[in-house]
């Protein structure tokens, strides 16, 4: 599509508006995260327990921050133009380092958890939606409603207390056990951590999957185009599987692009009950130690994320259904 | 402690260094991992450059100071084998051991103290500059001997050189260096027991026994781990299964530690805190129209009950105090002070006098709380106050926020009322009592420092005075006539000498055995079990399961 000359307007368009609303979020950020009060030094020096004048002069020098206001805020677009996600002081390390080094985690529970949200969710939803008004319905939408309304840091604990604790199936948190072997034994072993944690969020996120699909399977199955499937005497599996499914599966595409924009942001709760080293204590940490460095890189990164995922649901769309047009 | 006695017991200690180390019924075994807590994740592993606690409870293993100190806080030789000051106090000589080397092989001097003297604890070390400002020239007269020459005495050198209060760093590996961002602050070489392996950033810090240490034989284990866990049911739940076996500074809520405690594979420590010395309080600012006039912040020092708040809001771990000067600092600590016992009806008196009498609601004045954002205990602690002020007709309405902006509010911008944090006390209370107290810390934005706003002349030079005195028992009485005015005039109200608490697995053995242990080496901790044998976490798990 890139070939013809709507399609290249498409996505000079769609980069062009990627690249404006990119730059303004990070200088909403900048200006934000000035507002709050304190600054990395004061943060440095009070976790030391003690400081002097002079200790506080030599962090804001090394950190940048005896600069005029203005001067960081031009160094900072003319790093966020060049890609340049800076130095963090208080972690010694590139941004770009810290984040690099934190992404596989984050990744691998993102997806694992939305990915048994979707298949799970969508199932369960989609049986709702054929039963609906029956036992399997009522039952199958309560629990997913008390999922919902669960905290997550509380599924959380109760799966560690019962899993870990008790039982001593799983390991109480981490992403692998220290000085584990490479190769095959690796892969087990981190798949031994990455029960829990994605199973908590999971359960969360398929509540919404399932009340959505179960939403969407109810309306599809009242248009027109299924009634005349089932006219042409069409086989119920296969008006379900086909016509049915298929568009209603674009509500939840439609989610699926939301929440990949969170995955940068990371599941704070889910990462810190499950000492799960990902992106989102990261941020939240960078936060309340005013490592504003890190905390723009991560925002930025997550704010380009977001726009590339929404891209991405758009093609989904018209691929999903040919009678969507790609319009800038 | 005249000068005499202070070098005789020196003399003792190095005479008593083949028997260091506590009288253990068994001998200690060899081997085994050690998984344990570090909470929050360190900002970097070198205390030198910074204090805080998580980087001291890690960096302590990998770097000895001149000295360590033992359960009543007197020094113990460690890399100095001996030290002695001049009769005029001032020049004081250490003389280092021999043969010490740093992790990568290069040979411990007298020119690494000297340089780290000169380049970080008089310049950019967080606490040391008050402590070794003194120190007008070090000279080095051969490879292990560094004397100290001062412009007036300091006697409180010699309660913060352990390897928290002076860290030495290798002057091949930093001189000429931006210190503050050497990338060796995370990955350090010392000269400790155990050598830096691995820092997994969000995961945990790997340690390595250090099989050169001049302690022969020592440390007992082969590997310390670190683990980073954030959230404090998931540290109760890991202690209690077992994957780890020590954590220290409070790890668990406080309701925690008492079941944790009872549980027999667990043992709950509050020894190893002593140089610490933490005692918790409220900051009165005394600008504030209501807190300017003495009565009213001594009748809220009787309107509060310290004995509740040490017995039920902080469940036992701590003790009522009656002076900023901790009991454990005992030379120091003054009990003779004017001391303000639970008594509400004194506390309304007090009020009526001072002319704040109670409004048609009940009312006399309201205040603000914002309590030191460290945790519920704090909170807590707010809350009770919020109680006992309301039966004496003060309103307390209580604010919280991130520790960056409670620093800021409290000791740059000043806009607050009553205010509560604790402060290490250290072994010296020229150390980490004074700054509470000391007015040129006004307004400074320094955190932790003067939060009431107390001026008082007469403070200020006992402070100075004490900080030159030369003879001890002279500097005791300054610090006790201290202690009689800081009191009388209450700025701050000393509430308890907190109790911080470690947990460690029964077969764990001699975690403590040093006052400044929380800051110090594991190196004569050691497994009395088959944790003793086991090469890997994999087979530590295996164990634990088969128990």
């Amino acid at each position: 599509m890139i070939r013809t000359p709507a399609g290249r307007l498409f996505w000079a368009r769609r980069l062009a508006q990627m690249v404006l609303v990119v730059l303004s979020i990070g200088t909403v950020n900048f200006l934000l995260l000035h507002l709050a009060p304190g600054d990395a030094a004061q943060v440095l020096a009070g976790e030391s327990g003690s400081a002097s004048p002079e200790y506080l002069a030599a962090l804001r020098r090394q950190f940048g921050l005896d600069r005029p206001f203005p001067v960081q805020f031009g160094h900072y677009i003319l790093r966020l133009v060049t890609f340049d996600l800076g130095f963090s002081h208080r972690q010694g390390l590139p941004v770009a380092t810290l984040i690099l080094d934190r992404l596989p985690a984050t990744l691998l529970l993102m997806s694992a958890s939305i990915g048994l949200a979707v298949l799970l969710g969508g199932a369960l939803g989609f049986l709702a939606a054929r039963r609906a008004g029956g036992l399997a319905d009522a039952l199958i939408s309560g629990l997913a409603l008390l999922f919902y309304a669960t905290p997550v840091f509380w599924v959380g604990l109760m799966l560690t207390v019962v899993f870990a604790v008790w039982l001593d199936w799983f390991p109480v948190g981490g992403m692998r056990a220290i000085g584990a072997t490479s190769g095959p034994g690796a892969i087990l072993d981190i798949a031994h951590h990455l029960v829990l944690p994605p199973t908590t969020l999971g359960l969360f996120y398929m509540a919404t999957y399932t009340r959505l699909m179960r939403a969407s399977v109810l309306d599809v199955q009242d248009r027109d185009f299924v009634r005349t499937a089932r006219a042409k005497g069409l086989a119920d599996g296969r008006i379900a599987w086909r016509h049915v499914l298929r568009n209603a599966t674009l509500p939840i595409v439609t989610t699926v692009g939301v929440q990949v924009g969170s995955i940068l942001g990371g599941a704070v709760l889910v990462e810190t009950v499950f000492s799960w080293p990902g992106l989102g204590r990261l941020a939240f940490e960078a936060l309340f130690q005013r490592d504003l460095n890190l905390l723009l890189g991560i925002l930025f990164l997550s704010s380009i994320l977001v726009g590339v995922a929404n891209l991405a649901v758009d093609l989904a769309y018209a691929r999903l259904d040919p009678r969507i047009g790609l319009q800038g | 402690m005249s000068r005499r006695r202070f070098l005789l017991g020196t003399a003792l200690a190095v005479g008593a260094l083949a028997l260091a180390g506590p009288a253990a019924a068994q001998s200690p075994r060899r081997g085994g991992t050690l998984t344990a807590i570090v909470q929050p994740e360190p900002v970097t592993l070198t205390s030198a450059i910074n204090t805080a606690a998580p980087t001291g409870f890690i960096s302590g293993n990998v770097f000895d100071g001149l000295v360590d100190y033992d359960l009543d806080l007197k020094p113990r030789p460690a890399l100095a084998e001996n030290w002695e000051i001049a009769p005029d106090a001032l020049s004081i000589t250490f003389r280092l051991r021999r043969g010490v080397k740093w992790h990568d092989g290069q040979p411990f001097t007298a020119a690494d103290v000297k340089w780290t003297l000169e380049n970080v604890w008089k310049t950019i070390h967080p606490r040391n500059q008050a402590t070794f400002g003194r120190v007008r020239a070090v000279e080095t007269p051969d490879n292990h001997t560094v004397v100290l020459r001062l412009s007036e005495p300091s006697l409180a050198i010699l309660s913060s050189v352990n390897s928290n209060g002076a860290q030495i760093l290798p002057k091949h590996l930093y001189e000429g260096t931006d210190i503050l961002s050497n990338p060796y602050n995370n990955k350090p070489v010392g000269t400790g027991a155990f050598v830096f392996k691995e820092w997994s950033r969000g995961n945990h810090i790997v340690l390595e026994r250090n099989p050169d240490y001049w302690d022969k034989d020592k440390p007992y284990l082969d590997r310390i781990v670190f683990r980073v866990i954030p959230d404090a049911a998931a540290r109760a739940a890991a202690l209690e299964k077992g994957e780890v076996q020590y954590a220290a500074f409070s790890p668990v809520p406080l309701k925690d530690a008492e079941r944790l405690g009872k549980l027999p594979t667990l043992r709950v420590e509050t020894r190893g805190y002593e140089w610490l010395s933490p005692w918790l309080f409220f900051d009165l600012n005394v600008d504030n129209p209501q807190l300017k006039d003495v009565r009213v912040r001594r009748a809220i020092a009787h309107a509060i009950d310290r004995q509740a708040i040490a017995r039920i809001v902080w469940y036992g771990f701590g003790k009522p105090a009656i002076s900023p000067v901790p009991s454990t600092l005992a030379a120091f600590h003054d009990e003779s002070v004017p001391q303000y016992p639970f008594n509400p009806k004194r506390a309304e008196a007090l009020l009526d006098e001072a002319g704040f009498t109670r409004g048609p609601d009940g009312v006399r004045f309201s205040l603000t709380h914002d309590f030191i954002p460290y945790g519920d205990d704090y909170k807590r602690t707010g809350e009770y106050l919020k109680q006992a002020l309301k039966r004496v007709g003060i309103e307390v309405t209580i604010r919280s926020q991130d520790t960056a902006s409670f620093t800021k509010r409290v000791y740059g911008d000043r806009d607050f009322d009553i205010s509560s944090t604790w402060f290490a006390a250290f072994s010296d209370p020229q150390v980490g009592v004074t700054r509470a107290y000391w007015s040129g810390w006004i307004g400074k934005n320094t955190p932790w420092t003067n939060g009431s706003g107390y001026r008082n002349p007469e403070i200020d030079g006992l402070i100075a005075q004490a900080q030159g005195e030369a003879d001890q028992a002279k500097r005791i009485a300054l610090f006790k006539q201290f202690q009689q005015i800081v009191q009388r005039d209450l700025p701050s109200i000393p509430l308890i000498e907190l109790r911080f608490f470690s947990l460690h697995a029964a077969d764990l053995k001699d975690v403590v055995t040093r006052g400044d242990q929380i800051y110090g080496s594991l190196k004569n901790a050691w497994f009395d079990g088959p944790r003793a044998d086991s090469k890997s976490t994999e087979a530590k798990n295996t164990e634990a399961k088969s128990n």
